[in-house]
């Protein structure tokens, strides 16, 4: 999606490195996405749930 | 010692014959207080060696935080990949396991310059309007 779009920035981080931000996102199982730093999707999805799940949150955001 | 096995370098050096640009991994790290920061210095001086494509530039985190906050970096060990542009694609923690193939695949895909996504996914993100910051926790094993 980054490469896609220059809209989109994206972080992978190692969970077990980085425990406050495992707390700080309620991080209890991996594969977890947070989109904007509200929007959680959880585990592996199919990619255009995911993609859609993603966009929806910025419209989400600007209503 | 090498991390990466005889035969895992062979395959790493396949997979990354498939890269058409050049790509740089900017990393950031540190001596002290950091665990990971060596062994992914390690691994990621492994991985530039397979491919004449890839340059690895090092950076201390401490010394350099003006850099690192350049580059949205405020933690380490962290991994920016960066190609022709800037795509805002990050790794922080150690590449180990599932994450460094998740590292080649980035860097394949910032190389070529094609998501590979399906158009209907190319769709809806022509149409983003506002930012999306994708933080993905994920684990090496």
């Amino acid at each position: 999606m980054a490469v896609e779009s220059g809209k989109v920035t994206s972080l992978i981080v190692e969970a077990s490195e980085y425990p406050d931000l495992v707390h700080r996102y309620h991080v209890s199982g991996v594969p977890k996405t947070i989109v904007n730093e509200r929007i959680e999707i959880l585990g592996a999805r199919p990619e255009e749930d995911f993609v859609r799940t993603a966009v929806g949150a910025t419209s989400t955001l600007a209503t | 010692m090498a991390i990466l096995s005889q035969s895992d370098a062979t395959k790493v050096r396949e997979m990354l014959g498939g890269m058409s640009q050049p790509v740089r991994l900017v990393f950031f790290t540190q001596s002290l207080n950091c665990d990971t920061c060596e062994p992914t210095g390690q691994i990621l001086n492994e991985l530039a060696a397979l491919s004449d494509l890839i340059t690895l530039e090092e950076h201390n985190f401490l010394l350099e935080r003006d850099d690192a906050a350049g580059y949205g970096i405020g933690r380490v060990p962290a991994i920016a990949v960066l190609g022709a542009e800037d795509h805002g694609i990050r790794f922080f923690g150690i590449p180990s396991g599932y994450e460094f193939m998740s590292l080649i695949d980035a860097i394949l895909l910032v190389s070529n310059g094609d998501s590979g996504l399906a158009p209907e996914s190319r769709a809806l993100l022509a149409g983003l309007e506002s930012p999306i910051a994708l933080q993905v926790f994920v684990t090496p094993t």
